[in-house]
């Protein structure tokens, strides 16, 4: 089920640059976590990967580091899922974030 | 299901703690008899967690400046100075507090914590950035969430990454504000103000410092963080409380910004809750007199801190960075720390219990506050009863304490 979203969602054109971030995403995931962790895009991140509020914390950090960006706290606040915390992320790159 | 139902899992946790005979947030004291000892459950119980830097609360001085006030004034003012007007004392405290730290500006609040609300809401808005340590009090993490700026997490005590994220800015329209604390609530850490300082004028921010903690406890006349560091023409604004080192409750800002007087006609926090009693004004204004007059306070509390931490760290406990009055010992989980904490108070020692999410790195704490009203002896019965404990629970071998020399 999930799995079939993910594709939807790369075939509706999600596209390459999405696939990589995701990638990426999981490569920080399982440095931060730890272990080795499966997401797709939505994978909730608190609920399914057991992550704590200072958890999610940290794993946001390493994302801006990685990305040499910073994620707004109230954008923190809307990611939920895989898929949100793609977006931001791309919207931040692209400079498209309000 | 209740309209709280969802906060259901913040339950399951403090139930977790009774389940072990541990209630941390209904510790009611019979009486309290001096800066430094309560009765608890019939018991003598020294008082080591309670922020009461100075011992100031039962200080004779404060105490009759407040019944004086109370007696000509009344218990309350019952409304805010908007409404109901400005008392002599309200604005005598405030040029006080200004005088203290040689700025231009003061304006007093009803708490600390409203006075963060206040002023990060009111100092930044829509198109500004604000710019937070990571491991801020929650009242900053709240004044952020009050205001319309962008807000921005750096790690904690990390100049560099603050420098980084206000790169990142650059270009960008809007202010950028800069928020440390003087001393952390949790650890007992201080900011590396000097290196914040350079960032604050390389990146043209302005900053911020928090001294709830650091007020009368750091620097040559008691100032706090800025005036140790030797930052504070660099530091734009001040925010302290007055219920912790003056002993009544309250809060502050201080600047020199020339326009500072706009915050009283647009800063809510300020305008729409009911300004200080007249006799909290009156304590705290002889409180902060006695702060300046007696520096021997200071030393007194270095003094007992720096016993305590180098007691504790010589028994082998796991303190913080570096001997301030707050010292917290880490432990290695939630449920050792509600056991510990409620065998040093069974012991006759009051302290606080730290636990996630209130803790920087989801640490479980135990937190001691110093005073300088403590004596040598009540430290080292403290430091006793933490030894006696420790052994109890196999924190500690029999015979560390002797080895340590700690006692």
């Amino acid at each position: 089920m999930r799995q079939n979203h993910q594709l939807a969602l790369v075939e509706n054109g999600g596209g390459g640059g999405d696939r990589v971030v995701r990638d990426e995403i999981a490569a920080i995931f399982e440095q931060v976590l730890g272990r080795p962790v499966s997401i797709t895009d939505d994978t909730d991140i608190v609920e399914d990967l057991g992550m704590d509020s200072l958890g999610v914390m940290n794993f946001v950090m390493a994302i801006e580091d990685h990305y040499d960006l910073s994620i707004p706290l109230d954008r923190v606040a809307q990611i939920q899922t895989v898929a949100d915390l793609i977006r931001a992320v791309q919207d931040l790159r692209s400079g498209t974030a309000v | 299901m209740t309209i709280l139902a969802k906060h259901a899992a913040y339950r399951h946790a403090y139930d977790a703690f009774l389940a072990h005979g541990v209630d941390p947030l209904n510790v009611r004291f019979d009486g309290v008899l001096s800066p430094t000892e309560g009765v608890l459950n019939g018991q003598r119980t020294i008082l080591l967690g309670t922020n009461n830097y100075l011992g100031l609360t039962f200080d004779e001085d404060c105490i009759a400046k407040a019944v004086e006030a109370t007696r000509a004034q009344g218990t309350g003012t019952t409304g805010s100075r908007v409404a109901n007007g400005t008392y002599g004392g309200h604005a005598r405290l405030e040029r006080e507090v200004a005088d203290f730290y040689g700025r231009q500006h003061a304006m007093v609040f009803s708490t600390g914590y409203q006075a963060n609300l206040g002023v990060l809401s009111t100092l930044v808005g829509r198109g500004d950035h604000l710019m937070l340590d990571a491991d801020s009090h929650a009242s900053i993490y709240d004044g952020s969430r009050l205001g319309m700026a962008e807000v921005i997490r750096f790690r904690h005590n990390n100049p560099d990454d603050l420098y980084k994220r206000l790169k990142r800015l650059e270009g960008m329209p809007g202010d950028r504000l800069i928020v440390v604390e003087g001393i952390y609530s949790m650890l007992g850490d201080t900011a590396p103000l000097k290196e914040f300082a350079a960032v604050k004028r390389e990146t043209g921010a302005y900053l911020l410092v928090d001294e709830a903690h650091s007020l009368g406890v750091l620097g040559e006349t008691g100032r706090g963080l800025a005036e140790a560091a030797g930052v504070e023409a660099d530091v734009d604004f001040i925010v302290g409380t007055f219920s912790k080192s003056l002993g009544s409750v309250g809060g502050f800002c201080v600047s020199d910004s020339p326009d500072f007087d706009l915050m009283r006609i647009v800063c809510r926090p300020y305008m729409f809750t009911a300004s200080l009693p007249p006799g909290v004004v009156a304590s705290t204004i002889e409180a902060l007199l006695k702060l300046r007059a007696m520096p021997e306070l200071r030393h007194d509390l270095m003094r007992n801190a720096t016993r305590l931490y180098d007691g504790l760290s010589a028994m082998g406990f796991q303190t913080g960075p570096e001997a301030n009055p707050i010292v917290a010992v880490t432990m290695p989980d939630q449920k050792t720390a509600g056991v510990f904490w409620k065998m040093l108070l069974d012991s006759g020692l009051y302290i606080n219990l730290a636990v996630p999410p209130a803790t920087p790195s989801n640490a479980s704490l135990l937190r001691s506050s110093v005073s300088a009203a403590h004596s040598i002896a009540q430290i080292d019965e403290a430091l006793e009863i933490f030894a006696e404990v420790g052994r109890k629970l196999g924190f500690l071998p029999s015979d560390r304490r002797r080895v340590a020399g700690a006692l």
